[in-house]
């Protein structure tokens, strides 16, 4: 019953937050001067009429407390306003463009998660042997590259070359479940590889130092010397040690993994809810912009919730307070 | 001097004359000049070193090399500089050492130009990251109490917030500018050098020298000026030439979502970004900005596992043991007896690592 | 000597019933206290100018800890102390500043007292900067002026601690508490961590300053022998009071509170024979944590002369006549013989001339404790 009470405390302080993001986003957008923003709004070459439509239309005129107040309404009815360039409402369209942004969290997530941990569990096992040698290297070239370079590299030399040579199963943009497990699939692998190799690197060394490091322990020592074979020795309690800080990495990671998104969603035209929101920033369609912040924080502050709760699991020392 | 000094002196003079090395004759090494040893032995990081200073010089110098082509940065040369398609040219055509870009000017000049925002931005931002960085941690790990509590969770919000959300809001806002870029960075790289101080500082202040000082009436800024920071200075130095690379692919990503650098200013991100569109025909429009990215990145990151390992004591003895281990296995001696003295050399650092110093 | 008069002529430094517990914290968010350690309960002695006072005492008799009380490091939880006349257990952090130059400290580890990282010139030199009496050149010649002194090298002012032997790093910890030349130095176990050949060096040292400079110290440590060498008086705590102070000789001559005789029978003898005559006294059990400490004298689990009215009552510290030692009048019975206290007695201070114990029933002389403890020893393992 402690565990129902804890997460009630974390899903208010969760909302707290995610209203506090959406507050200090609106006043940033709207607490200008009316004719700056309706100018933006209108864009630069608007003439002074459209810019006066603009703020009749969109109320900007009315006193800033009155617009927050329409906008706190809104947004509990969960209508976050219509899009400035299509007139589409909002949340239609995060929702059309919710699904590439989730396939490719999900597959990207896994995809390092099991990359990471694996070569680094096989790495500290074998340290310093030939495997463990390439993958440093590796690890590093993966710090040390963006992910959009790694994306266009794979879109110049992997699929371009494949694409026309007739091997038409990578494809960029995006094809959703619905369409065919090979197009998903087609579309998705080399997105997912682009997103998982920087955090992979990370994840690799930072296993790979816990579980040695866990490894010189005694309790180690200990279960080997009961005769356990050398692989039980290590996924029982190795392992087992060493996953809670990466676990605790993963939860700070998320802000990270949301920047890995846009960049991957734009390299790829995936058309996820990133991409749009960094074309609305061109076109100054502010209520897109909103509407993705508000959605980031949510996920951030879900994310961080199960992350807390996967810990407590895994670490019986950890008492949900 | 009093008969005590007079008879040490006597005795020091007797064992100078007895041929014994004596203290003064023996060279004292500070820690710097120790780990500038270390570091010079180790070819991967001076190799990293001589590549970031080539890059800085070539940075530097983009303007006079930019003349000496007679291609000016952001001057297409539809004549020259294009193909018959509207296409770039190759590297090495009609004077353009690289190649062209997709407007046609001078793919070297702009690399370099570029190389300018991303070192400046890189250096720069961490520079003052540090220096917040290192005055918070300071005062969270030293005052204690509500303070640290309050710029602990500061610190750990700031490091999980998703740095894409606040740099869409203000390019939103205030429109994309190199400002905007280097007080982002600035925002989201001090967090993490201020926890490590944070870190460095709790352990520091429960050692005898810091009550010492408070013995002898010191108050807490001269404290951690004068006793905490020289001791804060070797992992800041690590973690700092660490986040340069951090903020140079910052940068660059930024610019790539065309929320940094501006076209038609150079930024390898903004290259990077057009450069696709174009990767069929012109191959090297893509490449080289990548490889001028990563060798930067790559050299940096070695650069700085290079200093944090010269920095570290142990490195010695793991390098001393390696050296014993090379020789056993090279040497003609029967390969059970072999075993025997490898296993003896890694013995042997796991004990001297337990040793006190 | 136990005189209310503050200004007292040859007392520099008080210490009235000086307090000081720690708050043991539990709990996670909101941490609330669950218990004390009893580090301090209540001491009180003098410091006389120009004289030095030994504080012996285990680890975790709160000797360290009092130590820092009189240094003003660490607040006191009730009692007073004073300085020179001055109260300085409540005074603020800015009105102590001055005063620090009058009180000075040295520590145990020569290798954790000194900042790696600086230069010993500017080590030694802190106490003139931070209270701003000499900058530059006179800094400089002032810094060289006390190595000289302490017997090392000026030359070497620019090098760093790590280039120092122990010896010399205490050398350097003397030089820098002496700088402002202080009144009173408080030695916090200054030669333990040191090999046996130095620690009579930096002694002499420390006995040669105090005749040059008229400095009075505080001289804290667990050996015994060195504490006799030093010491004018000594006093020796057990669990956060003390137990026995007196001159130095009549202490070392005639020890009267049990714990005393033990840490005496303990230590190691220069002459062989004399070790062999010597009885030793094992004494039973740990000592007792100080966040609980035992009911009546602290000392009664271990004590071999321990009976009933030591369980309960708390022995004062006092003087007892000779008279009250009658060895008939207080003989030994740990058979169930009745024993009877020693008279009321004087109470005296710590520190001062009087010898003071605080024990219900203290030793003899002449009175054996090893038969005692050896019986003891005895039904202990009859019972278990």
């Amino acid at each position: 019953m402690a565990l129902v009470g804890y997460l009630i405390r974390r899903l208010l302080t969760g909302i707290i937050v995610v209203w506090l993001v959406a507050t200090i986003t609106f006043f940033l957008f709207f607490a200008r001067p009316v004719y700056t923003v309706a100018r933006q709004i209108a864009g630069h070459a608007a003439t002074p009429q459209v810019i006066q439509e603009a703020i009749n239309n969109l109320g900007l005129n009315k006193p800033i407390m009155t617009q927050y107040w329409h906008f706190l309404n809104d947004l509990v009815h969960g209508n976050l306003g219509y899009s400035y360039y299509t007139g589409e409402s909002v949340d239609t369209m995060l929702r059309q463009d919710l699904p590439p942004t989730i396939s490719l969290v999900i597959g990207g997530t896994i995809l390092w998660l099991i990359v990471g941990l694996a070569v680094g569990v096989i790495s500290a096992t074998r340290a310093r042997s030939v495997f463990d040698r390439v993958a440093s290297v590796g690890v590093l070239i993966g710090l040390s590259m963006p992910a959009f370079v790694i994306g266009e590299l794979l879109i110049g030399y992997v699929f371009q070359p494949l694409y026309s040579h007739g091997f038409h199963f990578f494809n960029t943009g995006y094809a959703g479940i619905t369409s065919g497990i090979s197009p998903f699939f087609g579309h998705m692998i080399l997105p997912w590889i682009t997103l998982a190799t920087i955090q992979a690197a990370v994840y690799t060394r930072l296993s790979r130092g816990q579980l040695l490091e866990t490894l010189g322990e005694d309790y180690i020592r200990t279960a080997r010397s009961k005769g356990l074979s050398e692989r039980r020795v290590i996924f029982r309690h190795g392992v087992r040690a060493a996953l809670t800080p990466v676990l605790s990495q993963l939860g700070v990671d998320m802000g990270q993994l949301l920047g890995g998104v846009v960049v991957v969603e734009t390299v790829f035209g995936l058309g996820g809810i990133g991409q749009i929101s960094v074309e609305a920033v061109d076109q100054d369609n502010l209520p897109v912009i909103i509407g993705f912040v508000i959605i980031a924080a949510i996920f951030v502050v879900i994310a961080n919730i199960v992350v807390d709760l996967l810990y407590a699991a895994l670490d019986p020392r950890v008492r949900i307070t | 001097m009093s008969a005590f000094t007079e008879a040490r002196f006597e005795a020091h003079e007797a064992e100078e004359a007895s041929g014994i090395p004596q203290p003064s004759q023996v060279q004292g090494r500070t820690q710097w000049q120790l780990t500038w040893m270390r570091l010079r032995s180790d070819k991967v990081s001076m190799i990293a070193l001589v590549v970031i200073v080539i890059m800085i010089i070539l940075a530097i110098a983009a303007p006079a090399i930019a003349s000496l082509t007679g291609h000016a940065v952001n001057t297409a040369y539809p004549v020259n500089g294009e193909n018959a398609d509207g296409n770039p040219v190759p590297p090495g055509t009609n004077g353009f050492i690289l190649g062209t870009d997709s407007t046609g000017r001078d793919l070297l000049v702009r690399i370099l130009y570029g190389a300018r925002i991303s070192l400046f931005v890189g250096i720069v931002t961490t520079l003052i990251a540090t220096l917040l960085g290192v005055g918070v941690g300071l005062m969270a790990g030293y005052f204690g109490g509500i303070i640290d509590t309050v710029l602990a969770r500061f610190t750990d919000a700031v490091l999980a917030f998703p740095y894409i959300v606040l740099a869409l809001a203000l390019a939103a806002v205030f429109g994309p500018s190199l400002t905007i870029i280097v007080v982002m960075i600035t925002f989201f790289s001090w967090a993490g050098i201020a926890r490590i101080v944070r870190g460095q500082t709790l352990s520091i202040k429960e050692k005898e020298y810091i009550e010492a000082a408070r013995s002898l009436g010191a108050g807490p800024f001269r404290i951690m000026f004068f006793d905490i920071l020289p001791n804060l200075l070797a992992p800041v130095l690590v973690v700092a030439t660490l986040y340069i690379p951090n903020a140079v692919v910052f940068e660059s990503t930024l610019s790539y979502l065309t929320l940094g650098i501006q076209a038609p200013t150079p930024s390898w991100g903004n290259m990077l970004s057009d450069a696709q569109n174009f990767y069929q025909v012109a191959w090297w429009y893509l490449v080289f900005p990548a490889v001028a990215l990563l060798i930067t990145t790559l050299a940096f990151n070695l650069l700085g596992d290079g200093i944090r390992d010269a920095m570290d004591p142990r490195t010695e003895r793991l390098i001393a043991a390696r050296r014993l281990r090379r020789r056993v296995r090279r040497s003609t001696i029967k390969r059970e007896n072999k075993e025997a003295l490898e296993s003896l050399a890694v013995g042997g650092t796991r004990a001297e690592t337990g040793k006190k110093g | 000597m136990a005189t209310a008069n503050d200004t007292d002529g040859d007392v520099l430094v008080r210490v009235e019933n000086v307090v000081k517990y720690f708050p043991v914290k539990a709990g996670g968010f909101l941490r609330h206290t669950v218990g004390q350690v009893h580090a301090v309960d209540d001491v009180s002695l003098v410091i006389e100018r120009g004289k030095t006072l030994g504080l012996v005492g285990e680890t975790g008799s709160g000797k360290s800890t009092l130590a820092r009380c009189v240094a003003g490091l660490i607040p006191v939880t009730s009692g007073r102390v004073f300085l020179n006349g001055t109260d300085i257990s409540r005074l603020s952090r800015s009105a102590m500043r001055p005063l620090r130059r009058e009180v000075q400290m040295i520590f145990q580890d020569p290798y954790s007292s000194l900042n790696p990282r600086r230069r010993v010139g500017a080590i030694i030199g802190d106490p003139f900067a931070i209270h701003k009496t000499a900058t530059g050149a006179e800094r400089k010649r002032m810094v060289q002026e006390l190595m000289e002194r302490v017997g090392l090298n000026p030359e070497h002012f620019n090098r760093f601690p790590a280039e120092f032997s122990g010896g010399q790093r205490q050398r350097i910890g003397v030089a820098r508490a002496l700088a402002l030349r202080p009144k009173l130095i408080i030695c916090d176990e200054p030669v333990s961590a040191l090999d046996v050949s130095i620690q009579a060096q930096v002694l002499n040292l420390l006995s040669d300053l105090q005749t040059e400079y008229g400095l009075s110290y505080l001289f804290i440590a667990h050996d015994l022998e060195v504490v006799r060498h030093v010491s004018d008086k000594v006093a020796v705590m057990y669990l956060g009071r003390i137990g026995e102070a007196a001159p130095a000789d009549a202490l070392y001559g005639q020890p009267r509170h049990p714990y005393t005789v033990a840490l005496l029978s303990a230590a190691p003898a220069a002459d062989p024979d004399a070790a062999a005559a010597r009885q030793r006294i094992i004494l039973t059990g740990d000592v007792p944590s100080p966040i609980d400490p035992p009911a009546g004298c602290r000392f009664h689990p271990r004590c071999p002369k321990a009976e009933d009215i030591c369980r309960r009552v708390e022995p004062p510290l006092v003087t007892h006549e000779d008279s009250d030692l009658d060895p008939a009048r207080t003989a030994v019975g740990t058979d169930g013989q009745p024993l009877e206290e020693a008279g009321p007695g004087v109470p005296g201070i710590p520190g001062g001339e009087a010898h003071v114990t605080a024990c219900h029933f203290p030793v003899q002389p002449g009175e054996s404790l090893a038969s005692a403890s050896a019986a003891t020893i005895a039904a202990e393992r009859e019972s278990a």
